[in-house]
């Protein structure tokens, strides 16, 4: 497990939180982990990178994702090496806030950002990240700290404290108080933070004007442009271990927006099938071979809805590690659903990998719901509401059988049938 | 390795058969735990292994050759390579065969001439088939690269080969289905895990259906079939009778 052995080499370094999670013995899958110096540490020892943490359960270094209760889902946070495939919902709603909570969360815990997108210039994505809860006592050591991100020393331990303003329905353990923030989605980022961080951008209009030179191959152009334009960035900046006098290790957190969409240059989204048909899963080949021998983590969000064969969108779970599909209920015949009244759509958990271990972090409950208040985004546990009264019409009772019947296995309740008997 | 699925399987790492194509099929779940019961099972026939199975000293002693796909895929992406790479057809617009796949197969398994024998018989064990039709080789490719290795390894060399291919289910995957179809119709024994028809439970994690057949002889007997459940736990997977998790009884 090289990757907690990077980590955990540095255990006698001051200030340390991470102690050596990872079992001494080997377990049978060894995972390719990022390659750090570690024989000649004759510079300075690794410390623990801020805003990440080791599993509980396989020793896998783990960032947040910006929201505490997908960490909890997924089993503590996302594992550096691995892609979080997000479906996009259909009117792309909702996950482009998922989206800007995980890159918010590397501004805010300091790592480096790789942005990418077809649509919208980066620089315009991280201007509407959404602003990190604080409390309102720490705020001015906040402003101080981040005044004070110039200097190399003292940008690992950044104060910020969050105050749970509604505390999710779903239980979530005991959080470190630099793993996971709660964002404000109605309010901006700091000017200060975006500038204060270190991001690179990559937009396909600007790339892809110079000339390609390279030998055909069956990935779309601007496919291999990105792919250059991420390895290039991992190389230079010293990510996969190869630059050993750096200072200081960090993490790359690389953000892919609308992969596959027609913008990219795909045509999987317009014809069934395509010239290109298999450029995508290509992409999502080399990239994740690219992510597994570098401190980075990617989330993609991808409209797979607009994905005409069925087969592609397999083949891309397949070859994704984390998978969840957001389901909105904008424009479905849910919304005026009885049952769905007070959440914005269903969040389903597709896939978790096994890292290192024969089981995952599966929850147990399949049904989740998420909804966009005001200010958070929560996700919380669906369940029927209590049937308490004596005169409840028939009609309603009606309605929620017929609605249990379309919430998915797992959930404990009895499903109704279309008779309600009285007892 | 998993001794209750020896168990079932009827079979030890001493006196395991030779020359058999094993298919691991999983369709709704993960069947990684299959890949590793196998991985373990074969190095643990080498003999020499004194407690448990550790990768990294199987890898120093030889025993175990590690080609990672992913790790390949990159250097070849992103370098020109001058001799031929094993995984060549990344670069290449309509991927033609995988034939320096095989050749790196073959170079790989080839019994050393003279000193100790690194193996008694090898094994060739390839994780996830369908990750190659996603690479854009075809089907037909792709079953072509299976019957040289099974050529070489099952017949030649007197070894086994393990397989595992996922299966789409009810998305058509054409290709896939080819793929699946074919590569069944020349295994001895397929080990398909399939997550519960009634979907998740926290206690049955799937269904494991194991199938003995005999290729090379047309269906005059009955192929032997059996069908258990399973829990996944942290080091090992128990296996029973369907209906009879502990959770139930």
């Amino acid at each position: 497990m090289a990757a907690v052995a990077s980590c955990g080499s540095g255990a006698g370094s001051t200030g340390s939180a991470v102690a050596t999670a990872s079992k001494s013995n080997v377990t049978s899958f060894q995972r390719r982990g990022p390659r750090a110096s570690g024989t000649n540490d004759s510079g300075p020892r690794l410390v623990s990178i801020a805003g990440t943490r080791p599993s509980v359960r396989n020793g896998q270094l783990l960032v947040s994702t910006g929201l505490p209760a997908l960490d909890q889902l997924l089993g503590g946070g996302l594992a550096i090496g691995t892609v979080l495939l997000i479906e996009e919902d259909k009117y792309n709603i909702y996950s482009p806030l998922l989206f800007k909570c995980f890159l918010a969360e590397g501004i805010v815990n300091g790592h480096t950002l790789l942005v990418a997108s077809a649509k919208e210039d980066p620089a315009n994505i991280l201007q509407e990240l959404p602003a990190p809860l604080l409390d309102d006592n720490s705020k001015k050591e906040f402003d101080e700290d981040v005044y004070n991100h110039k200097t190399p020393e003292s940008n690992i331990k950044m104060k910020i404290a969050w105050r749970y303003q509604l505390l999710p329905k779903m239980e979530i353990g005991p959080v470190s108080s630099r793993f996971g923030h709660y964002y404000d989605a109605s309010k901006r980022i700091p000017q200060e933070l975006i500038e204060a961080s270190n991001w690179h951008g990559f937009f396909l209009p600007e790339k892809i004007s110079s000339t390609l030179k390279v030998e055909p191959c069956s990935l779309t152009p601007g496919y291999i442009k990105l792919l250059q334009f991420i390895q290039n960035i991992i190389s230079e900046e010293g990510f996969d271990g190869s630059n050993p006098q750096k200072k200081q290790r960090n993490v790359l957190r690389i953000g892919i927006q609308n992969l596959g969409s027609p913008l990219w240059g795909d045509d999987i989204c317009c014809a069934e099938n395509g010239s290109n048909s298999h450029s995508l899963t290509k992409f999502l080949y080399v990239l994740r071979g690219l992510l597994r021998t570098s401190l980075s983590a990617c989330i993609i969000t991808m409209p797979t809805h607009l994905i005409q064969n069925k087969a592609i969108i397999a083949r891309v779970t397949n070859l994704s590690d984390i998978v969840i599909g957001l389901e909105s209920f904008i424009g479905s015949e849910r919304e005026t659903n009885p049952l769905y009244k007070d959440y914005h759509g269903l969040i389903h958990i597709r896939q978790i990998p096994r890292l290192n271990n024969l089981i995952c972090d599966e929850s147990d409950v399949k049904d989740l719901a998420f909804k966009l208040k005001r200010k958070l985004f929560t996700i919380e546990r669906l369940h029927l509401p209590p049937d308490l009264s004596d005169t409840v019409s028939r009609s309603s009772k009606q309605d929620l059988a017929e609605s249990t019947k379309r919430l998915g296995p797992g959930c404990g309740m009895m499903a109704g049938g279309k008779k309600h008997l009285d007892f | 390795m998993f001794v209750e699925l020896n168990n079932l399987l009827n079979t030890t790492p001493d006196r395991a058969e030779q020359g058999k194509l094993t298919l691991l099929c999983d369709a709704k779940t993960d069947g990684s735990f299959l890949v590793h019961h196998f991985l373990s099972f074969y190095l643990k026939g080498m003999g020499r292994i004194d407690a448990g199975v550790n990768l990294t000293v199987a890898r120093e002693r030889g025993q175990l050759v590690f080609l990672e796909g992913l790790k390949s895929a990159v250097d070849v992406f992103f370098q020109t390579q001058e001799e031929p790479h094993p995984l060549q057809f990344l670069r290449e617009a309509n991927a033609g065969n995988l034939k320096p796949l095989f050749e790196f197969v073959r170079e790989a398994l080839k019994p050393v001439d003279g000193g100790e024998a690194r193996w008694t018989y090898p094994v060739l064990l390839v994780d996830d088939l369908s990750v190659l039709l996603s690479l854009g080789v075809g089907a037909v490719a792709v079953l072509d690269f299976i019957h040289y290795c099974r050529a070489t390894v099952c017949w030649e060399l007197k070894g086994n080969m393990v397989i595992l291919v996922h299966d789409s289910g009810d998305v058509e995957d054409e290709e896939n289905d080819i793929l699946l179809n074919g590569v069944s119709h020349q295994s001895h024994l397929i080990l398909r895990a399939e997550g519960l028809a009634t979907g998740f439970c926290r206690d049955v994690h799937g269904q494991l259906r194991i199938l003995w057949r005999r290729p090379s002889q047309p269906t005059a007997q009955r192929d032997q079939s059996l069908t258990y459940q399973y829990k996944i736990q942290d080091k090992s997977v128990s296996f029973f009778a369907k209906g009879m998790s502990p959770a139930v009884l």
